[in-house]
């Protein structure tokens, strides 16, 4: 079977990881932050999923994806709960206002 | 009553008599509890016990006499008349011994028999056990009691001699009545001294005292003895140091607690002596076990000491008058040990009752309250030393009482001397109780133990008189002690001056032959006199014995008329005292009349028996007409009267007399042979009947005495005829020598205080120079190390630890910057550090 094979899975997967590395890395806003995780993730899901496929994985790859998508919800429902808090402290979600632990 | 019965009865009274005191001082040490300090109560409460007491000894006292049938009493004793000691008068214990076995044996058919055995079927000691406190092998500390006519009159003596003083002390120590007491002899910075009254505390102290004395002569062994012998000293240490705050009282209060220790150290060796040997204490068999007591172990059934061949042992007896065996032999103690527990016993006694060489204690024993003077130098405190000695005469050898003897002739000799120049009234009549003290112990020494303890009873009735019309005249007179300042006194306080004055008398041994009349004193002396003078008879080497007591009589009877003619007679001298002094309030002169009867009257014989030997008003019995009948009737010759020793006539006293009868009949030692000694000094003690003989000689030589010390008293210092001064003046040095006391403080001081003081300057030095030194060097030793110790641990161990928080510190001063607290600042970290962790992980990782 021709066409798309690994590298390809690959590569997407590392755009979307870079691209969510970028935009946790550029925004201010906390839910772009959010959003940059959630590509972090996917990132990383598109490389089990392919790695499952293209390799004597099995379906362990794909479980583990799974587990990935469950995470990332888990996770969007906390950090979603953490935004509105910082939003009723600070009233923005501006990251970079969130400062106060510094050394 | 059987002797069982009357035993418990006697043991009852006894101990009710005895232990009231005990009561009265545990309520009045705590009476500020229940009371308030200016309360007279708590002296109530003192005089309730003693009185209670003294009822309780007297109806002991009657008790034991219905019980003995008055056996000692009954007149029939006349083997001193020259006409009558034939055969039966040889005996004077027969007698009386059989009328008491006739009264108490209606069954037995013993009449006629030997003495020994009629004298048991009557009792005259009982014993027994209170408590037996502990037992180490044969070895048994217990309480005890012993009771017999001597612990009976001893005990009603000392009772009611102590009720009459407690009475008297209510008014003397009023002045302890406030909560501020100023004490002129004791000056603070701020003037006098002042301190709350301590009225309570006294008769507290009193009440022990007396229970002290009280369980001392009850005592039924002699480390029970011993027990309260040191209570007794105790006491008279909390009373002499009564005015503790003024230094010469405590001081006396220690000089007092320290003669007698070293009397006691005596005490001590010859109870060891005693244990080792014997392996008891007790004074009577044991009434359950039937052991043998000291007194049957060393003088048998028949009173006389179980001598070896060689004089070298002496053999102990068992109950029943055999020789006690141990692993086959005899058991025997030798006879210089006896000696020596005998003497030792009486270094005790030396000790207590201030004998030479411990005498120095009592002159200044002064230093507490008169009352307690009063009770310490007639009822308690020296009586104990007298009453020991008495009370083991049987575990004395001849050559011991050589030695009491001899104690007691230098003793009254050098305090009759002192006597007669001292000028502080207690101080005189201190000095006088030290020399009858010296009388009753050369009494005891040679032989007349009855006469000895005769006269200390006596003794007890007219220095407690003395002592407390002294006291009246120094609470009269503001607290003026000194003779010369006095004078004239009889007009301001006649009862104390004629109370006084029957002391005196008494204390004299002054008779008026004529009347027949002759106070307690007179018969007591006489007999002592009486012993001296057949003992010298008999051991001509020592007649010493006899000349020093006779000259010493006349000595008596000068210091005690000086003492009463410059207090009492002539014209004051002291104009500023005169003026103020007054007659005492009742509560201290009824004391002193009650007193002053007795001590003319307690030798007397005429309560029990009237002149021709009929019964008198309170005999108890009724006297057998026959023996009554054989008394003569010669007694309006005076001569007669006074060559008998005064024992017959309307006044039959002495050693007629009940008082005499009574001690004389607990004597475990007979003496109705002589007895020669078989130990080292060949000595001879005169039988009773010996010193009968005598008696007429040595009475009219002792009346002469005492007749031309009270006349040349009365010349002296009566009517002025010789000028004490110009005697004064003429011997200078003899008057300083016994102004200083014969100079007995001076050479203690030379011989014990000052060695003891150079030897602490020594220590002191040591000390000083050598140990403190070694001390300050090693200290200093020390500190330099510790000093060096500080800097390493200041520099190296808190160094490092103070390098290693600062590193730390540092650190995390220096990582601090990294905690940014920005969010995409963290996010590129964790990308870049993924991105190196991947470039290792793909480097490192071999393909």
């Amino acid at each position: 079977m021709g066409g798309v094979g690994l590298e390809a899975y690959l590569i997407v997967g590392a755009i979307l990881f870079v691209c969510g590395v970028v935009c946790m890395a550029t925004k201010r806003n906390a839910i772009g932050v959010l959003m940059g995780v959630e590509l972090v993730l996917n990132g990383a899901n598109i490389n089990f999923v392919a790695f499952s496929r293209f390799t004597p994985l099995g379906l362990d790859g794909q479980s583990f994806a799974l587990f990935v998508v469950v995470l990332a919800a888990a996770e969007a429902a906390v950090a979603l709960a953490i935004a509105l808090n910082f939003y009723n402290n600070h009233t923005t979600i501006d990251v970079d206002r969130g400062n106060e632990l510094h050394g | 009553m059987d002797p069982q019965t009357t035993g418990d009865l006697l043991r009852n009274l006894l101990t009710a008599a005895w232990l009231l005191p005990l009561l009265g001082f545990i309520a009045e040490i705590y009476w500020l509890r229940w009371s308030h300090r200016l309360s007279k109560s708590s002296a109530l409460c003192a005089v309730a016990c003693i009185g209670l007491g003294f009822l309780c000894s007297f109806s002991a006292l009657m008790v034991w006499g219905n019980a003995t049938g008055w056996a000692a009493l009954s007149p029939v004793e006349h083997h001193g008349s020259s006409e009558h000691h034939g055969s039966e008068a040889s005996h004077p214990e027969h007698a009386p011994a059989d009328a008491a076995a006739v009264i108490a044996g209606a069954g037995h058919e013993n009449h006629g028999e030997e003495v020994a055995h009629s004298a048991k079927s009557v009792q005259k000691a009982f014993s027994g056990t209170f408590y037996q406190l502990a037992k180490f092998g044969s070895l048994k500390l217990s309480l005890d009691w012993y009771i017999d006519s001597l612990t009976l009159v001893m005990f009603t003596m000392v009772t009611f001699i102590a009720t009459c003083i407690h009475i008297f002390a209510i008014g003397y120590m009023k002045d302890e009545l406030t909560e501020e007491y100023e004490d002129h002899e004791v000056h603070t910075s701020h003037g006098h001294f002042t301190r709350p009254g301590r009225f309570h505390r006294f008769f507290a102290y009193l009440s022990l005292f007396c229970f002290s004395m009280l369980g001392l002569v009850l005592a039924g062994n002699i480390f029970q003895v011993f027990i309260f012998w040191e209570l007794v000293g105790v006491c008279s240490y909390l009373l002499i140091g009564f005015y503790i705050e003024r230094k010469s009282a405590s001081t006396a209060a220690n000089k007092a607690f320290i003669m007698n220790r070293v009397g006691d150290f005596g005490f001590l060796i010859g109870l060891m002596i005693l244990w080792t040997w014997c392996g008891t204490f007790q004074f009577a068999d044991s009434p359950t076990s039937g052991d043998a007591g000291l007194f049957t172990m060393v003088r048998g059934n028949d009173g006389k000491l179980d001598v070896s061949e060689d004089g070298k042992e002496v053999f102990l007896r068992d109950a029943s008058g055999h020789r006690l065996q141990q692993h086959g032999q005899d058991r025997s103690i030798g006879y210089l040990l006896l000696i020596a527990a005998g003497c030792g016993i009486f270094a005790g006694c030396i000790g207590k009752s201030a004998q030479f060489p411990l005498q120095t204690w009592l002159p200044d024993a002064m230093e507490g309250p008169t009352p307690v003077s009063a009770l310490v130098h007639s009822a308690t405190m020296v009586a104990a030393g007298v009453y020991l000695a008495g009370r083991f005469y049987p575990m004395f050898t001849p050559e011991v009482l050589l030695v009491i003897a001899y104690i007691g002739c230098i003793t009254l000799f050098i305090a009759a001397t002192i006597a007669v120049v001292a000028t502080d009234i207690k101080r005189v009549l201190a000095y006088s109780t030290i020399s009858q003290l010296g009388y009753m112990m050369l009494a005891i020494g040679v032989g007349g133990w009855g006469a000895g303890l005769f006269h200390l009873v006596t003794h007890a009735f007219f220095k407690s008189l003395m002592f407390l019309c002294s006291g009246s005249v120094i609470a009269g007179c503001h607290h003026v002690q000194e003779m010369p300042r006095m004078g004239g006194l009889r007009r301001k306080m006649p009862i104390t001056a004629y109370t006084m004055l029957v002391g005196v008398i008494a204390i004299s041994g002054l008779a008026i032959p004529v009347l027949n009349i002759g106070l307690s004193g007179f018969y007591s002396k006489d007999a002592i006199v009486a012993s001296a003078l057949a003992y010298s008879n008999l051991n001509p080497v020592h007649s010493l014995l006899f000349f020093t007591p006779l000259v010493t009589a006349g000595i008596t009877a000068f210091y005690m008329f000086r003492l009463w003619f410059l207090t009492f007679a002539g014209e004051p001298r002291d104009q500023h005292v005169y003026d103020h002094c007054h007659e005492s309030p009742r509560v201290m002169t009824t004391p002193l009349i009650v007193l002053a009867v007795l001590a003319g009257a307690c030798a007397w014989g005429w309560l029990m028996f009237d002149g021709d030997g009929n019964p008198g008003l309170l005999s108890p019995v009724a006297v057998d007409a026959e023996v009554a009948g054989e008394q003569p009737a010669e007694s309006a010759s005076w001569w007669k009267w006074l060559s008998n020793g005064g024992k017959e006539g309307p006044l039959c006293g002495g050693e007629a007399g009940p008082l005499f009868r009574l001690l004389a009949d607990s004597a475990v030692v007979s003496a109705d042979e002589p007895y020669t000694s078989l130990g080292p000094a060949k000595i001879t003690i005169p039988s009773h009947h010996q010193i009968h003989e005598v008696h007429p000689q040595a009475g009219v030589m002792a009346l002469i005495a005492a007749f031309a010390g009270s006349i040349l008293a009365y010349v002296m210092y009566g009517v002025r005829g010789i000028r004490a001064e110009d005697i004064r003046r003429q011997f200078p040095g003899v008057h300083e020598f016994l102004v200083d006391k014969w100079r007995f403080d001076v050479l203690y001081d030379a011989m014990f205080v000052r060695p003891v003081h150079v030897v602490s300057a020594w220590c002191t030095g040591f000390d000083k120079h050598v140990l403190d030194v070694v001390l300050h060097t090693s200290a200093k030793v020390v500190q330099s190390v510790a000093q060096w110790d500080r800097k390493f641990d200041e520099g190296m161990v808190d160094g490092l630890v103070n390098l290693v928080g600062n590193v730390t510190r540092s650190v995390g001063m220096s990582l601090r910057v990294v905690q940014t607290g920005r969010l995409r600042q963290y996010v590129m970290w964790v990308a870049v550090g993924v991105v190196v962790l991947f470039a290792v992980l793909i480097t490192a990782t071999p393909r």
